[in-house]
């Protein structure tokens, strides 16, 4: 049983507060991924889960246990390093072994360990080789495959697919995906990358400036930003956020973006609403919520025209980024291949406002959650 | 018979004119290239010649030449190496220079890194310690062997008296540089506490170079301090150790200046060292063929000894 639970958990270097009053319960066997931008405080976090890091304040309990001044090794933990962290003169079996032996654990039992985890991380030809001698993917594999072997209760891991190609990295996220299926652990993975997080996690916990912003879903963080840095950092492209003013007509609430007057659902919340009437807000609309052609599932009243000129079409294959501009915004909008359209033309697109996003523009919080 | 066509055939000329001068250019190009590139290396190449390459060849032929330095020359065979093993001094020499090697080596290599690993922790005054264990390193050889040599002294030095004070018995005081048992040990400490400074400073660089992961692994798998010293540090260190065993070990085969100024190679034969003894026998006796000899053997036992070195840590 290895739930996790972080109690107002700070980090501070000298003077500099780098992790602020974190709070974050973690269940047993569930996948967590920390996400934020570089410096937000996340590797900071894993590594006070770690035991890497000295807590400067509030609690660390794994299980049922306070682990705050509690070494790495007895922390039933093992982590996977960015930079994999192999040891270079010893082979990939020492290596995988490497934690086993100083626990003194029967010859063997580290051989089957060590040959089980092998087997399932497809390594087991490599074993006799040298860390120099792996490609990257190999060895990410062989550290993954030294934290399995201890059979720990919690994975750390910290961006470790950050120095892999493309390719690589999409193959790599299913495959520790798949892992976590069958090692039934807990995971706490550290990225900076949000296609990791969408596609790996149970629940994301995104990060900025050593303050949690949002946990939830990936599905429910896409859907229901609860600020404008959640809106903008989840999402790629991400979700345009357009400068409008709120209004009210015929008791249907509208998003005035320059010279756009863009219906919000009737649906919405109308209390918030009728609290910014008149007032300036930010509307966000993700790029896929632009369309060439209303599509027939929608609702044509949460629908309006939108008029642009093209500054960019970058091809995607399966689609089309368009890099807009109306009046004087620059916007995004994902689109089918068979648009054509030329750098300059002015295009008519329809906006669909079914899962539009409304924040205050001095808080930058959202109105509607 | 064929006849060539006129124009064909001088169009054929005219091209194997070209090809014969873009040939010619070519291969004169490469010629400049090649002499701008020796002139560029012409001053430090003559310099090494004369002064290095030349003295070099030239020890080596005396080696088997009798010469005193002004009557001429005479050719020698073998007789020099064949006095080497009735030269007493000569044997106590090389066992003096094996016994010197063997114990300061791999004691300096670990003071060396211990101090290293001490002065790479967050300490107070890490900074001043570090250039104070520099500072034999620099300093000039004859004002720390003065120094060294008041320490040491075996009436009135501060050693003997600190011993003194801790109960030890005037009659069981060491003589140090006086004493032929303890003269041995007064160079290797003096030589020991002159250099670990300089390979401190080496093996810390070797230290901020290992990856830090690499101890957050290790304590993650379990390892304490010391399993992280001997599974971590000293293995990434082995390129850094190579090196300073290797300089060191040449560097105590070629031991001279410590031993002139302390204690003479005395007393007797107990610090006669080889350098010291190709010195008594070049420049007291005037024996340069002999002395010539004496330094091949030197340079065969050093080359001997690295080229071993490098194999084991190939293997390695």
């Amino acid at each position: 049983m290895a739930s996790i639970s972080l109690k107002k958990l700070n980090k501070t270097f000298g003077a500099l507060r780098v992790v602020h009053d974190i709070d974050l319960e973690i269940a047993d066997k569930e996948f967590i991924v920390l996400v934020g931008p570089s410096g937000c405080g996340k590797s900071t976090t894993l590594r006070m889960i770690a035991g890497l890091e000295e807590i400067s304040g509030g609690e660390l309990i794994i299980g049922t246990d306070l682990m705050n001044d509690v070494p790495s090794k007895d922390r039933d933990i093992a982590m996977v390093f960015q930079n994999y962290a192999l040891y270079p003169h010893m082979t990939v079996y020492r290596n995988m072994a490497f934690g086993l032996e100083l626990r003194k654990a029967p010859r063997d039992i580290i051989d089957r360990q060590v040959q089980e985890a092998a087997k399932i991380l497809d390594i087991t030809h490599l074993l006799n080789r040298k860390p120099k001698a792996l490609s990257g993917g190999q060895r990410q594999r062989v550290a993954l495959g030294r934290a399995m072997v201890r059979n720990p209760a919690v994975f750390l891991l910290d961006e470790p697919l950050s120095n892999l190609d493309a390719k690589l990295r999409g193959t790599m996220r299913a495959e520790i995906t798949k892992l976590h299926k069958r090692l039934d652990a807990t995971f706490i993975y550290v990225t900076h990358d949000q296609v990791e997080a969408m596609t790996m996690a149970d629940r994301i916990v995104v990060m900025k400036d050593g303050h949690i912003q949002q946990v939830d879903t990936p599905q429910n963080l896409y859907d229901r930003p609860v600020n404008m840095f959640v809106a903008g950092f989840i999402g790629a492209p991400q979700m345009n956020l357009l400068p409008a003013k709120l209004t009210q007509e015929d008791g249907r609430f509208f998003a005035l973006v320059e010279d756009h007057k863009l219906p919000l659902p009737q649906n919405f919340d109308r209390s918030p609403l009728a609290a910014y009437e008149g007032k300036d807000v930010i509307l966000g609309i993700r790029p896929e919520n632009f369309h060439e052609l209303a599509p027939a599932d929608i609702d044509p009243a949460n629908t309006a025209p939108f008029h642009a000129v093209v500054e960019l079409a970058e091809p995607m294959g399966s689609e089309v980024h368009l890099n807009l501009i109306a009046g004087g915004r620059n916007l995004i909008a994902r689109v089918s291949p068979r648009f054509r359209s030329k750098i300059g033309d002015r295009v008519s697109l329809v906006a669909d406002l079914t899962n539009a996003q409304l924040f205050d523009p001095q808080t930058e919080r959202s109105i509607l959650y | 018979m064929t006849l060539a066509h006129p124009a064909l055939s001088d169009n054929q000329t005219d091209v194997d004119r070209k090809r014969k001068v873009r040939v010619v250019s070519k291969r004169r190009r490469r010629v400049e290239n090649a002499l701008i590139a020796y002139s560029f290396i012409a001053p430090n190449f003559l310099g090494f010649a004369v002064f290095t390459l030349g003295p070099i060849l030239f020890a080596f032929a005396l080696a088997f030449m009798h010469w005193d330095g002004s009557n001429p020359m005479t050719f020698a065979g073998l007789d020099n190496f064949w006095r080497l093993f009735q030269d007493k001094s000569f044997l106590d020499a090389f066992w003096n220079t094996i016994v010197y090697t063997v114990v300061s080596v791999p004691a300096t290599l670990i003071c060396a890194l211990g101090l290293a690993i001490l002065l790479n922790q967050k300490i107070f005054g890490r900074d001043f310690f570090r250039t104070a264990l520099f500072f034999p390193y620099v300093a000039s050889l004859v004002a720390v062997a003065v120094v060294w040599n008041m320490i040491f002294n075996p009436d009135m030095g501060l050693v003997n008296m600190v011993l003194y004070t801790i109960g030890i018995a005037p009659e069981n005081l060491p003589g140090w540089a006086a004493d032929r048992h303890w003269a041995m040990v007064t160079v290797i400490l003096f030589g020991i506490w002159k250099s670990m400074g300089y390979y401190m400073v080496i093996y810390l660089a070797g230290l901020q170079g290992i990856n830090s992961e690499l101890y957050e692994a290790a304590g993650l798998d379990g390892a304490n301090a010391w399993q992280k010293f001997i599974h971590v540090t000293v293995p990434q260190l082995a390129p850094t150790t190579f090196f300073v065993t290797v300089m060191l070990t040449i560097q105590s085969f070629k031991v001279f200046d410590q031993v002139y100024m302390i204690t003479q190679g005395g007393p007797g034969t107990s610090t006669l060292v080889l350098v010291y003894h190709i010195y008594n026998e070049a420049f007291i006796s005037w024996d340069l063929g002999y002395s010539s000899m004496i330094a091949l053997v030197l340079f065969l036992l050093v080359l001997t000894v690295t080229v071993i070195q490098f194999r084991r840590q190939r293997e390695d």
